[in-house]
């Protein structure tokens, strides 16, 4: 029986759930029991735990996630939420030399099972501070895991799963993904961290992605089967560690490969893929990898400014078309788009 | 301090009227056509707060620095901002203040000294230090003022700064509007019961003052001392001034219904409107007469129209634009 829920449903879900399973979950963060709700994301949770579990906190973003860290060591599991990945810069002393590096500098005494959920703007001008995917930051640090679901049922499950993992993780949610639809299963779904997951299987090309750009590969990659092009869509859902084998395996099977990142191009995740693949499968390749990723460029506000900014569907598929010197029918793919191209849809009006 | 409406020229009042008045149907006309989809980024209108933004822009000399935060507009225009740069940045368009780059968040107008908005909370309150620093370095008599909401003074970084200013000894001026609400959350859930920014502010060792921010001539009036003394050396001084957000924190709408301000509160701080209560006051002392008042507002309003269609007349950037000037 089908059980669906929107993303941002399900991540309120799996609060409620990681809530009601441990006592030690709390939930805090700007915002988090405003009438709004973050998105939607943490309505109902104050009224079902309480004030002492589930509050509102000062615009202090550096203390109050060293306050969840501290907390943490005495083994409460906190979840903090931002409305936007930009807000948490002021944090990053605390996450990369407190949360990241406590459970190794200590020799093992004491861990820090803290979830910052972060979430990445996009579109009616979230413009340069709104809308950093700075996803390849935070892989960057040894001692953080980064999850970046796709789908509602990865929204709950990796959340849960992040909750209880006994490392400091930080979860990304895409906002066009919140009206996302999905099946969602009931109950304490867990879904593992670092494993990928394959969303659309092919033999002719693997397209790595993450978050939205899973959704885009997908989109390609089902436009591409009518045209005979079979593209494998492994949705990386864990950034860090990131699940090698399955990237591995799968580009072994193919030959090539196509890695769509939503961060920015130089120092990303998708080169990180790119060079690991070439490290290990280079002489098995039957043509150069390739990547889609935004340019090396802050994101402009305008709305004029942000058409073409972001790559689709469309280029993903010509990337592949001419990585085996194949018709892609992109501008049929582009083409079927319509409405204006800074929004996800409908429900999306702005301004936030 | 209770502002006396005759202590300042006739001129004087007059302009701030005329100025809380220009922010006021700015924002309003904003709001009202916002629905049009044309003004396609994140916009914080601070309808209700207009007499902090004309009593100290006014007090301010357009060679005085200014930098603020995400509720900007109003700050922008009191300091003298281009409106039809403002209007066009909010539409996207390439004759806008940032030319597209920045929208309603990011303003800019350096001709009168306006330095710089931005979005993250108390991310231009070290700036407007460093804006300081850099006045002394110079020896003129410059004043930076730094405009930031009572949030911001939870973040850290507003008391690494102050300290630095107060210990630098440097011509700043923070103004601090405190309207009670950080988003949706109360100050309630943010700082305990009774805490005085200002006891802190004068603790960390500046002139510190509480005003009445919906009273225009006691916000010049404090803000004109302020700079004067900061313009003879005595160093920063920090004022903050109670008032009151009217509409949603982002976006054109009112959001009475999400039920986060009491109705009671709500009601109270609507009677006290800023601009409702200095006409008053200027019609009783036959400053003004109600004809002054509907010609200003038929002014404006056409002003600001014209604005709004130079914002729309004008071109978008090319798309190509987008990648022009990452570095300087
Ligand atoms: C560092 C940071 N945290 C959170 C936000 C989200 N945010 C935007 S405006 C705002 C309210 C800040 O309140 P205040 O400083 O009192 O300004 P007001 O909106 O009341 O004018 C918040 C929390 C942000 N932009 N930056
Ligand atoms: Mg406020």
């Amino acid at each position: 029986m089908s059980r669906v829920r929107t993303y941002a449903q399900a991540v309120n879900e799996g609060l409620h759930q990681a809530m009601e399973t441990d006592q030690d979950v709390i939930c805090y963060g700007l915002g988090t029991p405003d009438p709004k709700g973050v998105f939607g994301t943490t309505l109902g949770l104050q009224e079902r735990f309480g004030v002492q579990r589930v509050f509102d906190m000062p615009c202090s973003e550096n203390g109050m996630t060293g306050v969840a860290i501290g907390a943490a060591l005495n083994g409460i599991r906190p979840v903090v939420t931002h409305q936007r990945v930009d807000f948490f810069l002021l944090a990053m002393d605390q996450l990369v030399n407190n949360a990241a590096k406590w459970h190794y500098m200590f020799g093992g005494q004491g861990s820090v099972p803290i979830t910052i959920r972060l979430i990445i703007g996009r579109g009616w001008g979230q413009g340069p501070t709104h809308s950093q995917h700075l996803q390849a930051w935070f892989a960057h640090i040894p001692g953080l895991k980064v999850v970046m679901p796709t789908t509602p049922a990865d929204a709950k499950g990796l959340l849960i799963s992040s909750i209880f993992d006994d490392n400091p993780v930080v979860f990304l949610e895409h906002r066009w993904l919140h009206n996302a639809q999905g099946d969602v299963p009931e109950g304490d779904h867990r879904v593992p961290l670092g494993e990928a997951a394959t969303a659309r299987t092919g033999d002719d090309v693997s397209i790595v992605a993450m978050s939205h750009m899973t959704v885009e590969a997908i989109r390609a990659s089902d436009h591409l089967k009518a045209q005979g092009i079979g593209c494998e869509v492994i949705d990386l859902r864990t950034i860090s560690p990131l699940d090698w084998a399955t990237v591995l395996a799968s580009v072994r099977r193919t030959g090539r490969l196509l890695v769509a990142d939503t961060g920015s191009r130089s120092g990303g995740v998708g080169g990180e893929v790119v060079a690991r693949v070439a490290e290990e499968l280079g002489d098995v390749m039957k043509c150069r990898p390739r990547r889609i990723a935004l340019p090396d460029c802050p994101t402009p506000t305008s709305s004029a400014l942000t058409l073409g900014f972001y790559p689709r569907a469309a280029e993903i598929a010509q990337a592949v078309g001419s990585m085996l010197g194949l018709p892609s029918g992109a501008d049929a793919l582009e083409a079927q788009r319509s409405g204006p191209h800074d929004v996800p849809g409908e429900w999306f009006r702005g301004p936030f | 301090m209770i502002a006396d409406p005759q202590q300042h020229g006739v001129e004087q009042r007059k302009a701030l009227l005329y100025c809380m008045m220009r922010i006021r149907c700015v924002e309003e006309t904003i709001a009202a056509r916002y629905a049009d989809q044309k003004m396609r980024c994140p916009t914080h209108l601070c309808t209700g707060q207009e007499g902090v933004s004309a009593g100290v822009g006014c007090a301010l000399r357009s060679d005085d620095f200014a930098v603020s935060g995400h509720r900007a507009h109003g700050h922008y225009l009191g300091k003298g901002g281009d409106l039809r740069a403002m209007l066009a940045e909010i539409h996207g368009k390439v004759t806008g203040c940032c030319r597209g780059k920045g929208g309603s968040m990011h303003l800019v107008d350096r001709s009168v000294g306006f330095v710089g908005s931005t979005a993250i909370v108390g991310g231009t309150i070290p700036i407007g230090v460093g804006l300081g620093l850099s006045i002394q370095l110079r020896g003129t008599d410059q004043v930076s003022c730094v405009f930031f909401g009572e949030g911001a003074t939870e973040e850290g970084v507003f008391y690494e700064a102050v300290n630095f200013a107060v210990l630098r000894n440097l011509p700043v001026l923070f103004v601090c509007e405190n309207n009670l609400y950080s988003v949706y959350s109360p100050l309630a859930v943010r700082q305990p019961e009774g805490r005085s920014l200002c006891g802190i502010a004068g603790e960390m060792g500046m002139r510190a003052e509480r005003g009445y921010g919906n009273d225009v001539l006691e916000v010049y009036a404090k803000a004109q001392q302020a700079i004067l003394s900061i313009r003879e050396g005595t160093g920063p001084v920090f004022l903050e001034f109670a008032t009151y957000r009217h509409r949603e924190h982002c976006g054109p709408n009112l959001d009475d219904d999400l039920g986060y301000q009491p109705e009671d509160e709500r009601q109270l701080w609507l009677g006290r409107d800023p601009i409702s209560r200095f006409q008053r006051s200027l019609l009783v002392a036959k400053t003004i007469t109600d004809r002054d008042l509907d010609a200003m507002a038929v002014a404006l309003q056409r002003d600001v129209d014209e604005a709004f269609e130079f914002a729309e007349a004008s071109s978008f950037p090319e798309p190509t634009d987008a990648y022009e000037g990452v570095y300087a």
